[in-house]
């Protein structure tokens, strides 16, 4: 610890940053994010209303992140802001996982009591006598009442999404290499390696859209097709969402280790779009064994 | 590491900054933390006139003042103001200004964020009140959203999903940078088994808001994409459940009355032992019994859906989880009492919050067990029972206890006294009307007045006209609350750095008002000694 305090020459004061003008734009980013869609959604406005939100919100990124980046690079921050961010990405993630909790949830919901609930399984199975009698509960469904079309082709576990497990898995593979390069000095390899792992990343979201471009042309799987429907789009939808930011990172992570900011002993940045990296591919893979497997 | 929290404040942060720039652009955990608490008491005032207007409604039978659809959206807001607006976003205010203070830390860790945190609430309090101005109202199917009388809303459906997800982007970042402070900020020697409860108290909720609010907003997604994109999660034709929504909404919203409690716990814990000349009796058991709530909470949800259709054996566990929480509760309630046995008692009026505080959230906690067996819950459920019930812990429970915190802790703010005498009105008025208002809904709902109702049978009436006069006094004896603070900051006598002599912790080390900055140097352990001793 002391070898890294040394580095930091600030490191004996607290730090408490100067105001900024960042927070009450991202206020007014997310305020208009939100109004757009309101007033898309309820008929007021054309789709139009849906661009100034992520427009601003990418703005607000850039500069936000220009201004944390240039402090930082002047040596402003020291172990203990550094602390502070590590924790707080954790506690973020956490946050992240505990949104994909709540859809998991409602898959296992389903599939353990609504559904066979509906099929007349189980202590509550009278809206199956009274309602719907006909149906028998099976897995996947889009109902008792046929939600989305009579008929529809579930996702195979061995097609795309078997592809795209090993990509991801591979990427993680790859960001690690990266980072045990960059604590290693050895700035080739990290670079390359890490340059591989976001093209996994565009790879999976690419064959992701063909996925979904199949499932909607030849397999009548739309995210209107019951609850199989809803909630294979939603969870893959809201992961591939997940990706495609982690991706963008990743790219952001490595035009900065082009410009040389990470040492090998301080790369907060690096370890930060690492993690979340990690996550995702962490729920990928319940994903693959929940929605696509079993 | 010669002399390693030597204080060298940089330039940008010597002086306050002037103008509109110091709210707007600000940094400081003070700044900050005023103006959750002005946006809290502006949202309290606004969700007070709404219960004002549901009191009127109820008064006498015979639905005089408003149709039944303007009721439910009054009802509704009234809620989402109240739990969204006033009393989480207090708790945050009170937060920012005293966990710094309390652990010996120069601000919170992340002061840029602790801005967005804030300033995200006035956009979303702005799109949640607007819906009263749209086509077909403000959402009037109760704050807990239930589908499909919730999708059936006009206009407002979508301004209140969004309103609550910017909701819980500022819950989330804010109880972020609570754990992250609390966790890097302490000063030397201050281990987490010295810390005050109120920032232990903290700590547990912050994590609880981390776990459930992205829950909620999972859920209201759901729900978006239902009514607008043709997902089936709460369609039984399409597979689907409505029932779904009330497992994930609860999943989130009883581990959502433990954040707007803990921290009660947490200042009630500070104000009995000060106003007793005592330590705290059982300090770690109060650390333990809060964490053990909040584990609990996680697993109690199914005890407000009793009557909805669950297994018998689902039933049992949610009974029985639910009873567990009185034992750390209890364990709670016995420690206060015990640290106020042959205390050398006195009662300003933080103290008289905080002894009113312990027997009526007491009272609001029986009949929470009365409602967690499944049994007599088949009486209770939906009636006035349940609203007595939740009121009790929630206004003499969680906003008493803000209040409380406010006259406590104002002196070290302001650096001025208030009136007592007027501050002791301000109680007597509250806890007298608070059980006018409230008690009587005991009553109402065995007799069987449902709850969320614009009018009744007229057998009701007579404690209906009871409960409103107490709610009409209550609300009225609130005005006295800002009154008595603007004196006080105005033209109040100065404060001493220890204005209660029995108060122990880091805060009271600090000079009254505290200094801008509060802890530039890491307290020594000296000072840590003294603020705990005392």
């Amino acid at each position: 610890m002391t070898d890294a305090q040394a580095h930091a020459h600030a490191d004996s004061n607290y730090y408490v940053p100067h105001g900024s003008p960042w927070p009450i734009v991202a206020a007014l980013a997310l305020f208009c994010l939100m109004l757009g869609a309101v007033l898309f959604l309820d008929g007021v406005t054309s789709a139009w209303s849906l661009l100034p939100g992520p427009l601003l919100l990418i703005g607000l990124f850039i500069g936000w992140f220009s201004t944390v980046i240039g402090e930082n690079q002047k040596g402003m921050y020291n172990l203990q802001v550094d602390r502070s961010f590590r924790l707080a990405m954790m506690w973020f993630i956490f946050s992240e996982v505990m949104f994909f909790a709540a859809f998991f949830g409602a898959l296992f919901y389903a599939r353990t009591f609504a559904v066979p609930w509906l099929g007349g399984h189980g202590v509550k199975a009278l809206a199956h006598y009274l309602l719907w009698p006909r149906y028998a509960s099976t897995w996947p469904t889009n109902g008792p009442a046929h939600v989305g079309g009579a008929t529809f082709e579930a996702m195979s576990p061995t097609g795309i999404a078997a592809v795209n497990t090993l990509i991801l898995l591979t990427s993680g593979l790859t960001i690690t290499i990266a980072h045990h390069a960059l604590r290693a000095g050895k700035r080739g390899r990290l670079k390359v390696f890490l340059a591989l792992t976001f093209l996994l990343g565009f790879t999976f979201v690419a064959l992701q859209a063909h996925e979904y471009i199949g499932a909607y042309t030849h397999m009548n799987l739309k995210l209107t097709t019951g609850i199989y429907g809803t909630t294979f789009f939603m969870l893959t939808g809201f992961h591939g969402l997940h990706v495609t930011i982690g991706a963008i990172m990743l790219v952001v992570i490595w035009l900065r280790v082009l410009r040389g900011h990470f040492t090998p002993e301080r790369h907060f940045a690096f370890e930060a779009v690492a993690w979340y990296w990690h996550f995702v591919d962490v729920v990928w893979l319940c994903l693959f064994i929940f929605v696509y497997w079993l | 590491m010669d002399q390693p929290y030597e204080s060298t404040a940089h330039a940008d942060h010597e002086h306050k900054p002037h103008g509109w720039r110091r709210w707007v652009f600000a940094t400081n955990h003070k700044d900050i933390g005023t103006m959750y608490l002005i946006f809290a008491g502006v949202m309290f005032f606004l969700g007070g006139a709404a219960a004002m207007a549901i009191r009127a409604q109820l008064f006498k039978s015979g639905m005089e003042l408003f149709d039944p659809g303007m009721y439910n959206s009054l009802v509704t807001m009234h809620a989402l103001l109240m739990i969204f607006g006033a009393v989480m976003p207090a708790w945050v205010g009170l937060a920012n200004w005293m966990i710094p203070m309390q652990i010996g830390a120069p601000d919170m860790a992340l002061p840029r964020l602790n801005n967005l945190s804030f300033w995200i609430l006035p956009f979303a309090g702005t799109l949640l009140l607007s819906s009263f101005f749209v086509p077909g109202g403000a959402p009037a199917g109760g704050w807990t959203m239930y589908p499909p009388l919730m999708e059936q809303f006009g206009a407002s459906f979508p301004m209140v999903v969004f309103a609550i997800h910017l909701l819980g982007i500022s819950s989330i970042l804010g109880a972020i940078n609570v754990v992250v402070t609390i966790l890097n900020l302490r000063a030397p020697g201050m281990t987490l088994l010295r810390m005050p409860l109120f920032v232990w108290a903290w700590l547990i909720t912050a994590y609880l808001l981390i776990a459930v609010m992205p829950v909620l907003a999972g859920a209201v997604t759901m729900l978006l994409t239902d009514h607008f994109f043709g997902t089936s999660f709460f369609n039984a034709a399409g597979g689907g459940s409505p029932v779904m929504f009330m497992h994930i909404f609860w999943f989130f919203g009883h581990p959502e009355v433990y954040i707007l409690i803990l921290p009660a716990f947490g200042v009630i814990s500070e104000i009995i032992p000060t106003f007793s000349r005592k330590p705290l009796f059982g300090y770690e058991a109060m650390v333990y019994a809060t964490a053990s709530i909040a584990f609990l909470s996680f697993i109690v949800w199914g005890h407000h859906m009793f009557t909805v259709g669950m297994p018998v054996a689902a039933q049992l566990f949610f009974m029985l989880s639910t009873m567990l929480i009185a034992v750390p509760t209890g364990v709670k309630v016995f420690n206060w009492a015990a640290t106020m046995w042959r205390g050398s008692l006195s009662f300003e009026p933080p103290m008289l919050f905080a002894v009113a505080f312990l027997f009526l959230f007491t009272i609001g906690g029986f009949s929470g067990l009365m409602l967690a067996l499944v049994p007599s819950d088949y009486q209770y459920h939906g009636t006035y029972f349940v609203v007595a019930h939740f009121h009790y812990v929630l206004v003499p429970g969680a906003v008493f206890a803000i209040i409380g915190a406010i006259y406590y802790w104002l002196p070290k703010w302001s650096g001025r006294m208030y009136d007592m005498r007027l501050a002791k009105w301000h109680f007597w008025l509250s806890v007298i009307s608070v059980n006018v208002l409230f008690f009587p809904q005991h009553f109402l709902g065995l007799a069987g007045m449902p709850r969320r109702i614009s009018d009744y049978a007229p057998q009701f009436t007579d404690w209906n006209m009871v409960s409103s006069i107490g709610g009409f006094v209550f609300g009225a004896s609130q005005l006295l609350f800002p009154y008595i603070i603007w004196r006080c900051i105005r033209s109040g006598k100065p404060a001493e750095a220890r204005p209660w002599e029995g108060a122990r912790g880091l805060e009271w080390e600090l000079p009254s008002p505290a200094p801008y900055h509060s802890w530039q140097t890491p307290p020594s352990e000296a000072v840590l000694a003294h603020g705990a001793e005392h």
